[in-house]
């Protein structure tokens, strides 16, 4: 039976979230950790226990009726298939992970409390999404981690820049959001229903392929998916979410929320099937953010802003693998994306703890034999970002996308992911140069304190190092078997030679980056300072300036419109009656002046009047 | 006869508390509180019993009826019934009455016995006005509101800006409510006598009215009054002015009231009158209607933005998520309708806890000007993590009743006017906006002020725990609401579409 540990899997986190919540200062750091911990772990236990005894195929469970009004009967029901318990393993296995190394970041940390609560209601709500069996509880869950994902950025309150990057990153991403719900309230409209399987299977029946209904639908969905996952153009917010703490970033800004678009495209593969262009859109948007987004990356100095150009960049490849039709690419590059990302996340909040908290490239420097753990981290988890051949996850899930983008004659696409790839090695390479070689950049780096803590300070890391190695890409599924035919899965020709392709770009980055950082530094530190060089080096520090621009175009304008309706101009309008009444009052106070002479004069004016009137009215005076 | 007594406890509550004053502070309070409670009790038990399925051609549509001749020359009567619908707005009266007596207990501190007499005959109207069916018994109620509540903003209110007093809110209040509720009285009463022309017989019951053949042109403009009245009340722009400064000005326990229940008897007046006894020209206007309603969204949702008064702000937003409930109403929708019923709730739910934390904070601070807060996350315990959970339901969080009732109003009225839902949903958007702007202001940042403050007692964590899981209760499992509410809405919907097709062929004739 598998609804039990299923169930577990999301109540553990539940609970704990709603003990932490309760406890209203009443547990102590300790306590808290061990409840945080604790709960994600009993989760991934009982996700191992859904993963042992899954038979196969999709088993679902309703645990009640949401609201039912009429046809309108979302449920509270869960669906597991492959596809749900990979990412349950992932949400809880990774999501463990991290909150056990959060043990060790957050130690002296106050409101430790109040951050487990967050996490764990995090992990719940993903769980949600990840087991909804239709669209109306997935888009709880999906509000549900955009919320602990605002809290939890947020999480340092006294800073008005961290509220700021929480306020942003939910609005950003509430934007699309509303897209995603436009998608619903559409599908429900034509399908009558948002049970996943049942939209899967009436689509194609209702829909004709490429039709106006199928391409607007898919259309609508793909905004949500954009917001969630930070691909362009509703990207900004992922780089200022780096204001949490950085196991906040590990979890939800690179292993998990920030993917459940890719989740959700997946998911509703059957529709995006029924709207090609739809399809290549979604390429082509993952082209252009993996691109941007690795150019913005070359240009950070902050580690963590580095990473998170990464992130974007490394889903961007995702939805490349999505839009190309390779679904189970996708979800393949989802898992050991989340494996390597979160161990160079970790690798990072290690760094940042050790040198009090200094995360510029800048002041680091010459860690590398101080902090062998976190440079360890960051060795693997950088070759498996740049698909170091054979030995590390990411080439093997990176491989595959680009294998099915060039099976699928998308050449464009192709060249697209070839170049991210090169840029992906020059700036993993910048990367771990600027932080752990070369001369330490201030008394931080230079007296770094490193983690000392066997359980949570190294064992996250190294079980991350180890499935960031091939590990990670053997011990994926494949869910082949859930997902419409792929384009190279039944052709053979060229892949080798694209295997020769993948390869060389990876390689030809690395040793573009070695050759430039360590044999040219002066020349390249000499483009970048002056000139157009500089220019560019500041547009893509600025990550080609969409900030600015939706700056100028939507926000200002709005807050313009605040400021000047500020005062209800409709509402003054209201109060015209009141200005009239007014000014009668005014004129005919001024009639009662007391003065004998103006009163005989009004009087002797309208007795004429009356007279006249009575003169000249027609039948009178006669 | 139980609704009579549903009616008059809290007015015969009302006098005691007011004589109860010479026992002493406490015992106007207990009184109340004892009254609402009871209040609340009846209507459970009420809920409990009943048989809300829809009745089968020819039985009363009513739970419980009563009546009893008032003045028969005039065809008066004192004529009062029961469905689902007023049931869960009587409970919800009973429920919001008792936390406003609750959340006074100390800011109110002088005439506390006047001070009881006035909310609990606020209250006693409005259990009235859900309850009336006779037409000009519905109009007696509805203006006996509106006296202790003028009394209530303009004697124990607080004093804004220079020029916001609380007097000139509450005149402004009250001349915009009489106002509208004159073009009410009017409208009766050209109903009346269409009746009486067209049958000779003098009368105000609803069933005798209904069926009334109306000329058009005056049908039209009987409509308008009645939906005008209404919506003042809502309130719909532009008719909203009285809104924010009566909100601001108000005690807190008038702003729990005014935002959880007076605002939800206009939304009851168009469900139980203006679109029944209008059916036909309701339909015609319902785009004129909607347009009204998206312009309240975002313009509600635009003005919360440029507050610094954060109970100006709480007042702006609840102009905006009427907005919702004015389109569902005329989308002739059952699932939108019902959608509406389970936002008047949640919305009474949500504002209810903003307008109580933000009394709250003022009894700490002494202030509600946002630039004067700031960094309260550090200052004080409990309370930021309740702002947030009400700021999250206000901003529509799935698992919260609000979502519920927002989505059902979306989805609902999507398939007649999917322009409408694509405009209304930019309200989603800008909820986010304006309720997370007000979780910033307050929370957020460096403090304004060093110094811890007072956590919340037991009554303060009490109040805001009851409603938060009250709201995620009616978020999770709405079914028991819907399902007392589905033989009201279903039967508006219908009358609708069919008040539609009417129209249309009379429009086919001319």
């Amino acid at each position: 039976m598998m609804v039990t540990p299923v169930v577990l899997s999301f109540l553990f986190p539940l609970m704990g979230t709603l003990i932490l919540a309760f406890s209203a200062g009443r547990l102590g750091p300790r306590a808290s950790s061990v409840i945080g911990v604790g709960s994600v772990g009993l989760a991934a236990l009982a996700t191992l226990w859904a993963v042992m005894g899954h038979g196969g195929g999709t088993e679902g469970v309703t645990l009640w009726t949401w609201i039912a009004v009429g046809d309108f009967q979302p449920t509270i029901g869960l669906a597991v298939d492959g596809l749900a318990l990979v990412m349950m393993s992932v949400i809880t296995g990774v999501g463990f992970l991290i909150h056990l190394f959060a043990a060790w970041y957050m130690t002296g940390e106050a409101g430790i409390t109040r951050f487990y609560a967050w996490m764990n209601l995090f992990v719940f709500s993903m769980m949600l999404l990840v087991l909804g069996d239709n669209l109306l509880l997935l888009f709880l869950g999906w509000e549900g981690v955009g919320l602990c994902s605002y809290g939890l950025i947020g999480y340092y309150y006294q800073g008005l820049d961290n509220a700021r990057a929480a306020f942003k990153a939910f609005v950003v991403t509430r934007i699309g959001d509303v897209f995603l719900a436009l998608g619903l309230f559409l599908i429900f409209m034509e399908l009558g229903t948002l049970d996943i399987a049942t939209v899967l299977a009436r689509a194609p029946e209702l829909w004709a392929e490429g039709s106006a209904t199928a391409n607007l639908a898919a259309l609508l969905v793909l905004g949500g998916a954009l917001g969630k996952s930070a691909q362009v153009p509703l990207h900004t917010w992922l780089p200022d979410a780096m204001a949490g703490p950085t196991p906040v970033s590990a979890l939800i800004h690179a292993a998990t929320m920030v993917t459940a678009g890719v989740y959700l495209i997946a998911r509703l593969n059957g529709l995006f099937l029924l709207a090609p262009d739809v399809m290549l859109l979604v390429g082509v948007i993952g082209a252009v953010s993996l691109l941007l987004a690795a150019f913005a990356a070359l240009a950070q100095t902050d580690i963590k802003r580095v990473l998170a150009y990464s992130t974007m960049s490394q889903i961007g490849y995702m939805f490349f693998a999505l839009g190309v039709g390779a679904f189970d690419a996708a979800i393949f590059h989802l898992v050991t994306h989340a494996f390597f990302k979160a161990l160079l996340f970790l690798s990072a909040g290690a760094v940042i703890i050790s040198c009090h908290h200094e995360q510029d490239m800048g002041k680091l420097g010459g860690l590398w034999r101080k902090l062998p753990v976190a440079y360890g981290g960051f060795v693997v988890g950088g070759a498996a970002l740049v698909a170091l051949p054979l030995v590390s996850a990411g080439f093997f899930s990176k491989d595959e996308i680009l294998w099915q983008a060039m099976a699928a004659e998308r050449t464009g696409l192709l060249i697209a992911g070839l170049l991210g790839a090169v840029l992906t090695g020059i700036y993993t390479v910048r990367l771990i140069l600027g932080t752990f070689h070369g001369e330490p950049g201030s008394d931080h780096a230079r007296h770094p304190e490193p983690g000392t803590s066997v359980f949570t300070h190294h064992l996250p890391l190294v079980v991350l190092a180890v499935l960031s190695t091939f590990i990670g890409a053997w011990i994926y599924p494949g869910l082949g078997g859930l997902f419409p035919e792929a384009p190279g899965d039944t052709v053979e020709t060229g892949h080798t030679l694209l295997q020769v392709l993948a390869m060389g770009a990876a390689i030809a980055g690395l040793a573009l980056a070695g050759w430039l950082f360590l044999m040219r530094r002066s020349w390249l530190d000499n483009i970048t300072d002056k000139g157009a060089g500089a220019g560019l080096w500041k547009l893509w520090h600025h990550a080609w300036g969409f900030d600015a621009l939706f700056d100028r175009a939507l926000v200002r304008p709005w807050q313009w419109s605040v400021r000047m309706l500020r005062f209800d101009f409709i509402n003054l309008f209201m109060n015209l009656p009141a200005l009239i009444a007014r000014a009668f009052n005014a004129g005919l106070v001024r009639s009662q002046n007391g003065r004998t002479r103006s009163y005989a004069v009004v009087m002797v004016f309208g007795t004429t009047v009356i007279l006249l009137a009575l003169a000249l009215a027609p039948g009178g005076g006669a | 006869m139980i609704l009579v007594w549903l009616i008059l406890i809290p007015f015969l509550g009302g006098l005691l508390c007011w004589q109860a004053e010479r026992w002493g502070e406490q015992a106007p309070r207990w009184i109340a509180l004892a009254t609402m409670l009871f209040v609340l009790v009846i209507s459970v038990l009420l809920w409990l019993g009943g048989n809300f399925s829809l009745p089968g051609n020819g039985e009363s549509q009513w739970l419980l009826e009563w009546r009893v001749d008032w003045i028969p020359r005039f065809g008066i009567e004192i004529h009062l019934a029961l469905d689902g619908l007023s049931l869960i707005l009587v409970a919800l009266t009973g429920f919001l009455g008792a936390l406003a007596v609750l959340c006074s207990w100390h800011e109110i501190a002088h005439r506390v016995g006047f001070f009881h007499l006035n909310l609990l005959f606020i209250l006693g109207g409005v259990v009235g006005v859900f309850l009336a069916l006779d037409l000009f018994l519905f109009f007696l109620f509805w203006e006996m509101m509106l006296v202790p509540m003028y009394f209530l903003i303009a004697l124990w209110g607080h004093s804004g800006s220079p020029g916001q007093t609380r007097i000139r809110a509450a005149t402004r209040f009250f001349i915009y409510t009489q106002a509208s509720g004159l073009l009410m009285l009017v409208a009766i009463l050209a109903l009346v006598f269409v009746h009486y022309s067209n049958t000779g017989e003098l009368s105000f019951s609803y069933d005798v009215l209904r069926g009334t053949d109306v000329p058009e042109p005056l049908a039209f403009w009987l409509m308008l009054g009645f939906f005008i009245a209404f919506a003042v009340k809502l309130p719909v722009v532009p008719f909203h002015g009285w809104l924010p400064d009566a909100h601001a000005q108000a005690p807190t326990a008038g702003s729990v009231d005014l935002a959880g229940i007076l605002l939800k008897t206009a939304a009851y007046g168009m469900i139980r009158f203006a679109l029944p006894l209008f059916p036909e020209q309701s339909a015609a206007f319902a785009p004129v209607a909607m347009t009204l309603g998206l312009v309240g969204i975002i313009y509600g949702a635009v003005l919360a933005c440029g507050q610094q008064d954060i109970k100006r702000l709480i007042a702006y937003t609840s102009i905006s998520h009427m907005g919702f409930v004015l389109i569902a109403l005329y989308s002739g929708s059952e699932l939108a309708i019902q959608g509406a019923i389970i936002l008047m709730v949640a919305h009474a739910f949500s504002s209810a806890g903003l307008f109580i934390l933000s009394g709250q904070l003022y009894e700490r601070i002494h202030t509600r000007d946002m630039r004067t807060m700031g960094g309260l996350w550090s200052r004080i315990p409990v309370l930021p993590g309740f702002t947030l959970c009400f700021v999250a339901a206000s901003l529509g969080m799935p698992a919260t009743a609000n979502f519920v009732g927002e989505f059902m109003v979306l989805f609902g009225t999507f398939p007649s006017a999917p322009v409408v839902v694509v405009i209304a949903s930019v309200g989603l958007v800008l909820a986010a906006i304006y309720s997370l702007l007000l979780m910033q202001r307050v929370h957020y940042g460096p403090e304004y002020r060093p110094g811890p403050l007072k956590g919340p007692d037991a009554r303060e964590y009490g109040m805001m725990l009851t409603l938060l899981v009250l709201t995620i209760a009616v978020g999770l499992y709405p079914q028991p609401l819907l399902d007392t509410t589905a033989a009201v809405a279903a039967p508006v919907a219908e009358l609708f579409t069919d008040g539609a097709d009417l129209a249309a062929r009379a429009g086919e004739v001319n």
